[in-house]
């Protein structure tokens, strides 16, 4: 993986994704390791993300490299009209690498074309996240012993949700058995669903939350934004039906854990934090690991 | 059918040698022109288009004297002239007749239709992988989303 820059979940093969989660194993058990002092990381965030941003800084000062960067382009020189290109190829002189989230569908491709240096994609507009794909990764291995087999509910948002569709591929290579749960407006487009058909993989699509819970071992919440409804009216039908409580996991499975991209709204109500079957919160502390790993071998100081 | 032939033939002379488009839909005669660079062209270079044709209604055409494209290259022409059809000329007479062929690549031909992808908002050289030639289906390298027939655009 040395030198390849991650743009897309399937630039990394199945083999590499699980060597990305082993050496995330190790920086769980012993996070801080100064393998990167004399190395530059560059966080360009030409919007705002703080979450993931700082879950990157998190990760790269973790190793003791140097962080250099900007958040929001306005505060920078894109703000003069400056290319995109002139951007990453100026950068490109002062880093090792570069960690580049951006507005536009398709510049984290193009950054990795025109940079000098490795580019880790930390999201391209609704395309790709995958970083956060390898982090859900991360986390239902660990809290399932594997990644095969499983049976996995995807539920929410599943149309505009870029963190379902990548999740879905990449879980596509495990033969997962999928249970898509969402309103009827917001199915998962037919562009994703057909990564499931042509593995030949299991699915069940429903409208009811309560239904399945018994039956998964990972349940994947999603935000139901009130935006993606032409009329108001069909948001306030659904947007209860959506909501997970403490009381609906009674008849769930022993293993079961819950996750959730964060932030979270009133998807899951606060009584379920309290539940150990709830791990949003490890899934982000999960995160800063993931990218450890990718930076460390992308980098080339661990293989 | 003999002097109908003739009287088509008159209206775009013949030429000696070279490669002959035809069938072309009137209103993408300019962008084959574009596609195949010939713009610029030196030799001699016969255009026409709302031809009458039997086939298409109104076709367009194009002859370019003193030139044999490879395939790779007439092939991009596929994208806006489906129906086009090829004539290698040598000394007046007709060598090989074909049709074109969707190509597996196509770059900076089309538009990507994402409004949001970076190929519509910097100066970048589109390039989309055919993932199917019969409905056209156009897989953006960058966006990764697909540019479909219905909704597809010429740069
Ligand atoms: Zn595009």
């Amino acid at each position: 993986m040395k030198n390849k820059s991650l743009v897309s979940i399937n630039d990394f093969t199945r083999e590499e994704h699980i060597r990305i989660l082993e050496i995330a194993g190790g920086f769980e058990k012993q996070p801080k390791q100064r393998i990167l002092e004399d190395h530059v990381v560059a966080t360009l965030f030409f919007e705002p993300s703080t979450r993931t941003r700082l879950s990157f800084e998190s990760a790269a000062t973790r190793l003791g490299a140097r962080v250099i960067g900007f958040t929001d382009s306005s505060s920078s020189s894109v703000i003069k009209g400056e290319s995109l290109r002139d951007t990453i190829l100026t950068v490109s002189n002062y880093c090792d690498i570069i960690v580049m989230r951006h507005p536009r569908e398709g510049s984290a491709r193009f950054a990795s074309e025109v940079a000098r240096v490795p580019v880790i994609n930390a999201g391209d507009g609704a395309n790709q996240h995958p970083t956060q794909t390898l982090l859900d990764l991360y986390s239902i291995r660990k809290t399932q012993g594997s990644l095969d087999n499983l049976n996995v509910a995807f539920v929410g948002d599943l149309k505009y949700g870029r963190t379902v569709h990548s999740l879905v591929q990449a879980l596509c290579n495990y033969n997962t058995t999928f249970h898509l749960i969402s309103p009827l407006e917001l199915k998962l487009p037919s562009s994703v669903k057909i990564s499931i058909k042509e593995r030949d993989l299991e699915y069940s699509q429903s409208t009811d939350l309560q239904d399945v819970i018994s039956k998964v071992d990972i349940l994947y919440m999603t935000r139901i934004q009130k935006e993606r409804f032409s009329d108001p009216l069909d948001y306030e039908k659904v947007k209860n039906a959506y909501v997970l409580r403490n009381s609906m996991l009674e008849g769930a499975k022993p293993n079961l854990k819950i996750l959730h991209p964060l932030p979270r709204v009133n998807e899951i109500t606060t009584d379920v934090d309290a539940n150990p079957k709830a791990y949003y919160f490890t899934q982000a502390l999960n995160g800063v690991f993931v990218r450890q790993a990718l930076l460390a071998a992308i980098l080339g100081v661990v293989e | 059918m003999e002097k109908e032939n003739l009287r088509k033939e008159l209206k775009v002379s013949a030429i000696e040698n070279g490669t002959v488009i035809d069938h072309i839909p009137s209103g993408s005669v300019f962008h084959v022109i574009k596609i195949l660079n010939l713009t610029e062209y030196q030799n001699q270079l016969l255009i026409a288009t709302n031809l009458d044709s039997r086939k298409m209604g109104k076709k367009g055409i194009i002859k370019v004297s003193n030139k044999f494209f490879k395939s790779d290259e007439i092939n991009k022409i596929a994208l806006v002239a489906p129906t086009a059809t090829l004539i290698i000329i040598k000394n007046f007479e007709v060598i090989e007749k074909k049709k074109v062929e969707v190509p597996d690549y196509a770059e900076n031909i089309v538009k990507c239709f994402n409004p949001n992808c970076i190929t519509n908002n910097e100066e970048i050289s589109t390039k989309f992988k055919v993932t199917d030639k019969k409905e056209l289906k156009l897989r953006c390298h960058f966006c990764e989303k697909i540019t479909a027939r219905n909704n597809i655009a010429f740069r």
